[in-house]
């Protein structure tokens, strides 16, 4: 296969977004979505022929194509350069795949909505980044997908621009991802310093040749006093690290940058799932994945890496247990799984966390679309206290969403059920210091999620209907969402009476995408099928190659005898999150709020998400506007700056004034002042005071 | 008769001849006569400029091989003639004593005289509706200030430079004192004439007595006696030199604390002026002359400078941050960007003076498009309070294109021009060798979380949310024929210059490369920390595993430039 097919897996999207950008505003409807979708479809296909490519050579190969330099001065050199190996190949996979299916979902969710072609430019554009981040051989190129993604989730955040709540959205997600970018700027700066290049080849060779600590220990280590078995940390590379975690933290919504995700969810839902759940914000993990050659030279960067991801994982469920928002309940359980993939690579099951990324992506785009498909029925509705008894008026919805609820909750046999558990067993074998404290806070996690979601499926779908079914019909597709101008009204009420009910199953064109991904969240954890259940986990093997060429990665030669027990005792704990929801939304659906109210301090700071955004609004954005405002902008600028250009004013019209009193027009006073200069002359040159002499 | 000879004087003189042109033109009541004569001498002059990089490899060849013979700089498009001869004691170079006319250009100047041009053009036609009374006085001022732009960038006499760096104050003093938009517009002129004056006759000074040290005013002359200490014994003299030298043109960047003339003169200047008013002039007679001149001062007070450009980066983007003026809100965002290029030229690394060159063309055309877009808007609704705005979004789509684009390219978005400027200097600030270099990196590159805030910020406030007060009040328009051909090769080389860079690069490098600190990195550097931090005393020679080094992995060599000279 030609290998420069490459560059038009990113390309196509581009062209399809530089159409719809230019020309879309003219054109009809259907011809927008076609573009953009076959600009979709055009990349999947050629990933599909790579897949077939690269599984029939040699698996370790690593395939790159490099094109013209980008940045190229003397001493460092930087090119457009992609290369695809079998971790890009998932990924690749699931960002075209997943893309393309809800890009088909987009036509019809979006189809009365204003600004259709920009919708579909903007998703174009985000395509593009996404699959430039994911392709790219070297950190500079993956930092133009990393920005360029962030570019896209703003625009598409504040796609309903009209809405304040919208833009001020978008403009936080993007400034709370620069935060993030910022640090991974610095890692850049470090590994130029350190290794005088930025290609993943180059860099990740050069740390391969840092010596190990055993040679460490072997050589000049017991002579300098380290102890034999201190693992070895060069220190700049934690700093690396570091400064890349905190890149990771601020794409995949992880601890303390978090805040972004669910206040995106202002964006239309097409865009959550795609975005906001099942690629961009998966960034994080397939960069710390990638690097992970850096990341195993660093214990202590690995550490907070699973720190941060098991903290964010418990953090974010315990506020999904509490919210109403059907999309911010999918919103806060999405930084929850991120959490896991974060602790995965953090233990340095990388593989684990990559086969949880792909199961994700499938259930909780699945999730999301079906979350949209409800919104769509309830003309808008995102509250779960309104909703209620859909499972009857919307059966494919339901269905589907059932099979992606099976799949998030890790109940067997669906999808998220194997890697799920995949990743808690190897938290629990890892030689992490806190190992077994991160299986637990893992499986407790696994706990709120089954317990959560179930909540959501029986609030949804189950009990008496809360919703105004007349009002649905009048009020078709509520403003409150779908902000529209005037002309769209008319249609979009026209589109509406020819339905008997408010409540209605979308259309195929939505439907098809659910049930293409309930399958996959069904089957697509089969994959990963450890061999104690009986399965040959083929998705590590598949990402061996990738992840086998860090030496230090210490192969866990203890049998997994103990597997079995601990997929056990998560599906256990999975289906007593199913039983507590059932109790608590459909047996007794008033024991929640009684619950809530035995203990209303803690249920506040809960639903209050932990007072995070208060603190960051009221302290920290507050402190830095009101130093700006009072001691930069007042002291230093109007104070000192201003004020010495009017002082020095002021003095020289100061010594004007006195100067100007020589000249009196007074011819004695002149005699005077020329007496006085004469002997000032005579006496400098008799006492020898010369000027300054250069 | 080879072209190269005399196209640098013919790029000064057709702005200057345009200027005679239209002094004598009649000044009509609603006619366009001055416009359409300006935009066609500044369009030729333009095409005169474009003639530059075509022929600057050739050119640049064909010098290097005299200053090879001389041991000097080479530039291109050199020409040379004896103005005023001065009778001195002691002539040590007889071939370029006195004052003489002597143009040329290199690496770092030959891309600002093509953005020059360019950007005048584009001045002319965002005044095409702005100005409409005293068109003529406007565009003569207007022309004479490009002639004293490009003599700055194009001198290597510096008494030549001298007289175009006086010149450039005047025109631009008037344009705000008469075009100025309120008020308050004779004081911003004042102030910027006094900021800018003061340390200019000091400079003045300092050249003096640069030639009483040496007897030749000539740039290529004195840069190789400063190379070689020729100058002076007498260091508390150079210092003092170099301080007048830096800072007449840290004023005119200006570098952070030096700013107080910047946000009255951008506040009153008309769009035109406004778009070549701060930056360049100062930054390129920075690394021409105080580099040049005092390569030793200037890496002695680089920490200083490296210092002060990271706090002016933050210090302009927090302040950027709070302002409800719109222009207020350019001016600091302005001293955000020219700081940035401030921090990158004095790491004295290759990749911080590439960045900061480069960075000083995309700046200029950034600055550019948010001028005229801020004109724009005002032009439509007559207030640059942001607070009066909001919801034009959905009214102007190309203006909000635009104005996005624009900031993008601003907040340095990769593939954006602001990115390769900016990623440059970060880094070179990062492998710089000056003092406390790594804390002013992270304070520098916290600029880029606070540039997104304060241009998002003004985005969202002029063209989201609910419809303002003034556009409820008034009907706007989009974007007319006009405007979209002022903005439409800008927002181009914003693409264009952030994927293409190294056609930019090529030439800026020969010259970064000649003046940045010879680094003795690049090597496989892992080497160095395996001496210095794995193994002690005993260890003499750098540990390579033999599976697993440099070698035996087939690692490509590091990547340098065909150009390169080390």
């Amino acid at each position: 296969m030609n290998l420069q097919l490459l560059w038009l897996i990113p390309l196509l999207p581009f062209a399809g977004f530089l159409i719809n950008g230019t020309l879309g505003r003219k054109l009809p409807r259907p011809a927008v979505s076609a573009v953009a979708l076959l600009f979709t479809l055009l990349p999947a296909l050629i990933v599909l022929r790579l897949w077939l490519f690269m599984s029939g050579t040699n698996a370790a190969n690593a395939y790159t194509v490099t094109s013209a330099p980008w940045i190229a001065i003397t001493g460092l050199q930087i090119n457009f350069s992609f290369a695809v190996d079998h971790l890009t190949l998932i990924m690749l996979a699931v960002v075209t795949g997943v893309g393309f299916l809800i890009h088909i979902y987009s036509a019809g969710y979006m189809a009365h909505e204003d600004g259709y072609w920009r919708f579909f430019a903007y998703l174009n554009l985000f395509m593009f980044f996404m699959l430039v981040l994911v392709l790219s051989a070297n950190f500079l190129l993956l930092f133009v997908g990393w920005e360029g993604v962030g570019l896209a989730s703003y625009l598409l955040i504040g796609f309903y621009f009209k809405k304040d709540s919208a833009a001020n959205a978008g403009k936080k997600a993007f400034i709370v991802n620069r935060i993030g970018d910022f640090g991974f700027l610095l890692a850049m700066f470090l590994i130029i310093q350190h290794f005088g290049s930025l290609d993943f080849n180059s860099v990740f060779s050069s740390v391969i040749s840092l010596p190990s600590h055993h040679v460490v220990a072997m050589t000049a280590g017991q002579l300098a006093g380290i102890p034999f078995n201190a693992p070895y940390n060069h220190n700049f590379i934690t700093a690396i690290c570091l400064l890349l975690v905190l890149g990771a933290a601020g794409k995949s919504a992880q601890l303390p940058l978090y805040v972004w995700l669910p206040d995106a969810m202002e964006g239309p839902t097409p865009v959550s799932a795609l975005i906001h759940a099942a690629t961009m914000v998966t960034a994080g993990i397939y960069m710390v994945a990638r690097c992970h050659v850096l990341f195993d030279r660093s214990p202590t960067a690995l550490t907070v890496v699973a720190i941060i991801g098991a903290a964010t994982a418990l953090m974010a469920a315990l506020i999904g247990m509490v919210q109403h928002d059907i999309k911010r309940v999918l919103a806060y359980s999405t930084v929850s799984q991120l959490g896991y993939m974060f602790m995965a690579c953090g233990v340095g099951a990388y593989e684990a966390g990559i086969f949880h990324l792909m199961t994700h992506a499938f259930f909780k785009a699945l999730l999301f679309l079906a979350a949209g498909s409800v919104i769509h029925a309830l003309s808008g509705e995102q509250d779960m206290r309104l909703m209620g008894g859909l499972r009857k008026r919307i059966p494919i919805t339901f269905w589907t969403m059932t099979a992606g609820v099976l799949a998030i909750a890790g109940i067997f046999p669906f999808a998220g059920f194997f890697s799920k558990d995949e990743i808690l067993y190897q938290a629990f074998i890892s030689d992490h210091p806190f190992a077994k404290l991160l299986w637990a806070v893992g499986l407790f996690t696994a706990l709120l999620t089954s317990f959560y979601m179930f909540r959501l499926w029986f609030k949804t779908f189950f009990g008496a209907p809360r919703f105004d079914d007349h009002a649905a019909a009048l009020d078709a597709h509520g403003a409150a969402v779908h902000a529209r101008s005037d002309t769209t009204l008319v249609m979009e009420a026209e589109h509406d009476t020819g339905q008997a009910h408010g409540v209605h199953e979308s259309p195929w064109i939505m439907t098809l995408p659910l049930i293409v991904l309930a399958i996959l969240s069904t089957i697509g954890g089969w994959v990963g099928v450890p061999l104690a259940l009986g399965g040959h986990n083929e998705i590590e093997h598949f990402l061996e190659p990738v992840f086998s060429a860090a030496p230090g990665l210490v192969e866990h030669a203890a049998s997994r005898s103990a597997e079995p027990v601990l997929a056990a005792v998560s599906l256990v704990t999975a289906l007593l999150g199913f039983f507590a929801a059932y109790v608590f939304y459909y047996r007794k659906p008033g024991i929640a709020a009684a619950f809530a109210a035995k203990q209303p301090a803690l249920y506040k700071l809960v639903a209050n998400k932990f007072y995070v955004d208060e603190f960051y609004n009221g302290v920290i954005v507050a402190f830095i506007l009101t130093f700006t405002r009072f001691i930069l902008g007042g002291l230093i600028d109007a104070g000192i700056i201003q004020g010495a250009g009017s002082a020095a004013g002021a003095t020289t019209r100061g010594l004007g004034s006195i100067t100007r009193r020589m000249q009196s027009g007074n011819i004695r006073s002149y005699a005077g002042w020329l007496a006085l200069g004469a002997a000032a002359v005579v006496i400098i040159t008799l006492f020898g005071i010369h000027p300054l002499h250069f | 008769m080879n072209p190269d000879r005399f196209i640098l004087s013919q790029i000064l003189l057709t702005p200057l001849v345009g200027a005679a042109v239209l002094a004598c033109l009649p000044e009509r009541e609603g006619k366009k006569l001055h416009h359409v004569v300006a935009l066609a001498f500044t369009l030729l002059t333009f095409l005169f400029t474009l003639h530059l990089p075509y022929h600057f490899a050739s050119s640049m060849a064909a010098a290097q091989h005299a200053a090879d013979k001389f041991g000097t700089q080479p530039f291109a498009f050199e020409s040379f003639h004896p103005w005023i001869s001065l009778p001195l004691r002691e002539h040590p170079f007889v071939l370029a004593s006195g004052i003489n006319y002597h143009l040329g250009v290199d690496g770092l100047s030959m891309w600002l005289v093509v953005l020059t041009g360019l950007l005048a053009p584009l001045g002319v036609l965002a005044s095409w509706n702005a100005v409409a009374t005293r068109t003529r006085t406007f565009f003569v001022l207007f022309l004479l200030q490009q002639v004293a732009m490009i003599g700055i960038f194009i001198s290597l006499d510096l008494f030549l430079y001298y007289g175009f760096w006086e010149l450039s104050l005047v025109p631009m003093a008037l344009l705000i004192a008469i075009f100025g938009r309120t008020e308050g517009r004779r004081r911003a002129a004042i102030k910027y004439f006094l900021y800018a004056f003061i340390p200019s006759a000091i400079l003045l000074v300092a050249m003096i007595w640069l030639y009483t040290r040496t007897g030749t005013f000539d740039m290529p002359v004195l840069q190789v006696l400063a190379a070689g200490h020729g100058i002076s014994p007498n260091g508390h003299a150079l210092w003092l030199c170099s301080l007048a030298f830096l800072v007449a043109f840290a004023v005119k960047v200006p570098i952070f604390p030096l700013h107080g003339w910047l946000s009255d003169a951008i506040v009153e200047a008309p769009t035109a002026a406004v778009m070549v008013l701060a930056g360049k002039l100062g930054l390129y007679s920075i690394l021409r002359f105080s580099f040049g001149l005092f390569p030793e001062q200037s890496r002695h007070i680089a920490p200083l400078l490296i210092a002060l450009g990271a706090l002016g980066i933050v210090y302009g983007a927090l302040n950027a941050l709070i302002q409800d003026d719109l222009k207020k809100f350019a001016a600091f965002s302005t001293l955000s960007h020219v700081s940035f290029i401030a921090l990158g030229i004095f790491t004295f690394t290759v990749s911080g003076i590439d960045g900061g060159t480069y960075q000083i063309l995309n700046e200029s055309l950034i600055g550019a498009a948010l001028f005229i877009l801020l004109g724009l808007l005002y032009e439509r609704y007559g207030t640059y309070d942001m607070r009066d705005y909001g919801g034009l979004a959905a009214r102007h789509p190309w203006m909000v294109t635009s104005f996005v684009i624009m900031s993008l390219a601003a907040v340095g978005l990769p593939m954006m021009s602001g990115f390769v400027g900016e990623f440059l200097i970060l880094n070179g600030a990062m492998q710089s060798i000056a003092a406390h270099h790594i804390f002013w990196t992270v304070v520098a590159t916290s600029g880029v979380i606070f540039s997104a805030a304060y241009m998002l910020w003004m985005i969202q406030r002029v063209f989201y949310g609910a419809v303002g007060y003034r556009p409820s009040e008034i009907a706007g328009f989009d974007l007319t024929l006009r405007e979209h051909l002022e903005l439409c090769p800008l927002i181009a080389l914003f693409l264009i210059m952030g994927l293409l860079s190294p056609y930019w690069m090529k030439s800026i490098d020969t010259y970064a490369a000649a003046t940045a600190d010879k680094p003795a990195l690049f090597e496989p550097s892992h080497i160095r920390h395996v001496e210095t931090e794995t193994y002690g005393p005993t260890t003499a020679t750098p540990f390579v595993d033999p599976a697993l080094g440099a070698g035996a992995l087939g690692k490509p060599a590091p990547a340098t430039n065909p150009g390169a000279k080390y």
